[in-house]
């Protein structure tokens, strides 16, 4: 199948960015990756610059290949960059691909970007502090069975950012309302809960992430499926929390 | 961020938009269901507008119902706007360079609205206090002393009619998404369950009030409320 790329080209941070065209030759099996992998090459003998991308896993569970492909955040499929496939276009197709925009996620190069922000946030209080020593026996604390669930859904958020590059006001809401649900559902989690939903939003705040306003275009583009009950749990701990003093 | 306080984050102004909005929705409701008095004629109609004053007298000194409900929704106004520009300015700064192809899957039009619908709104109120509260204007240049008539003569005039109802789509909208976000923004819709509930009592609340304030304009114009 031949398409057409308009790709976002940035060489560093500090520079400014244009989009440029490019065509490729690529089969319909190909992982969207490998499309890009393709591309490169050719890039490559050519003599150009590559297109700088981030990927790791290409199995769908470490979060780094996040794309904006034709206005949807890990393009049409609901799924990571690296799982999408050719076959989700037609040939002939013109395709856009665009970095992650947010103000707080800037860019490094090309399509790449610093998600330094996510780490930060989950610094200020997205863990549960334990004693060193002996590992109790894993069934040694009861959870009871749908708050392990529900637990372990907003568990798998892996941090890509979708969420961010999905909001109309580059809010980081959806994935703040996974950790916090993630670690407030478990017993574990109760020590620090108070203080840890307000730290956190503190500091997804003092990232310059938006507000959120309920829209919903964050869950629509989740990979994971996060479903939107993860910010109302947030915005109740964050209340439970003022209430008790923080 | 260490040291954060829970009232100093955006989800604290979120929560005051809620809540002032919450109180904006109580107002529109009782507002609604005296216009309506309109269908019960000329009387009813201006004796419920003179009750709205004399209301608790006298432990209440005249008007004083309306005192406080006007001070409240100052207030209201006050917070609702000034969360909503500060959040709107962040929103604004926490995407700087825009998407050259943006879908906004999962997005429904009123939740898109939300910001300019609410400038909208405020415009219309503008006119709607100076036409009714303030300024008294009576377009079809009858006298403006008497409630009724001053509702019948301005909702006579087409163009004045349809503004109402332009407006009133836009109250709409804006209750479609603002009920069910501020539901969840406090925290009342951990469920798959609660948020479908709080989505369809959004959805028929906004019906229930956008088309209730629709009734009198549309039956004046259609001359089945008359002098």
């Amino acid at each position: 199948m031949k398409l057409t790329l308009n790709i976002w080209r940035q060489a560093s941070t500090a520079s400014a960015g244009e989009m440029k065209t490019y065509q490729v030759e690529a089969s319909p099996d190909m992982s969207f990756l490998e499309m890009l992998d393709v591309l490169n090459e050719e890039l490559n003998e050519k003599g150009e610059e590559p297109v700088a991308f981030d990927s790791d896993c290409r199995e769908g569970i470490c979060g780094m290949c996040g794309l904006m492909i034709n206005g949807e955040p890990h393009g049409p499929e609901r799924t990571t960059t690296c799982q999408l496939h050719m076959r989700s276009f037609a040939d002939g197709d013109t395709i856009t691909i665009e970095p992650w925009r947010s103000t707080a996620f800037p860019v490094l190069k090309d399509l790449c970007v610093d998600r330094g922000a996510f780490d930060r946030i989950i610094q200020s209080g997205g863990y549960i502090s334990v004693n060193t020593g002996a590992a109790p026996d894993a069934h040694a604390t009861p959870v009871p069975k749908d708050n392990a669930d529900r637990a372990f859904d907003a568990a798998t958020c892996i941090g890509c950012g979708a969420c961010v590059a999905a909001c109309p006001n580059g809010s980081a809401t959806l994935f703040l309302g996974a950790k916090v649900t993630h670690l407030g559902e478990l017993p574990q989690g109760q020590a620090e809960r108070w203080s840890r939903v307000v730290d956190m939003v503190g500091q997804h705040d003092h990232e310059g992430f938006g507000g959120c306003t309920n829209i919903g275009e964050c869950v629509a583009a989740c990979p994971k499926e996060i479903p939107l009950d993860v910010i109302s749990q947030l915005n109740s701990d964050l209340r439970t929390a003022i209430r008790k003093g923080h | 961020m260490k040291g954060t306080r829970g009232v100093r984050t955006t989800i604290a102004l979120k929560i005051l938009m809620a809540v002032s909005g919450l109180l904006f929705l109580a107002f529109v409701a009782l507002h609604m269901y005296g216009n309506l008095k309109a269908f019960a004629g000329h009387d009813a109609y201006n004796e419920y507008a003179h009750h709205l004053r004399t209301f608790a007298e006298p432990m209440l000194p005249f008007g004083g119902l309306l005192f406080v409900t006007r001070v409240v929704l100052v207030l209201s106004l006050v917070v609702h706007v000034g969360c909503a520009v500060a959040l709107w300015r962040r929103a604004q700064a926490a995407r700087t360079v825009p998407y050259v192809v943006k879908k906004h899957t999962g997005a429904t039009y009123a939740s898109r609205l939300m910001r300019w619908g609410g400038v909208t709104i405020l415009l219309f109120i503008v006119w709607h206090l100076l036409n009714f509260t303030i300024g008294k204007v009576n377009v079809s240049g009858g006298p403006t002393s008497d409630p009724y008539d001053l509702v019948v003569d301005s909702f006579q005039v087409w163009w004045l009619t349809l503004i109402y109802l332009a407006a009133m789509l836009m109250l709409g909208a804006h209750l479609h998404h603002g009920i069910w976000s501020a539901l969840q923004t406090l925290g009342l819709t951990p469920h798959a369950r609660s948020r479908r509930l709080a989505k369809q009592a959004a959805f028929t609340i906004a019906l229930v009030i956008s088309v209730g304030f629709s009734l009198v304009p549309v039956f004046v114009l259609a001359g089945v409320i008359d002098k």
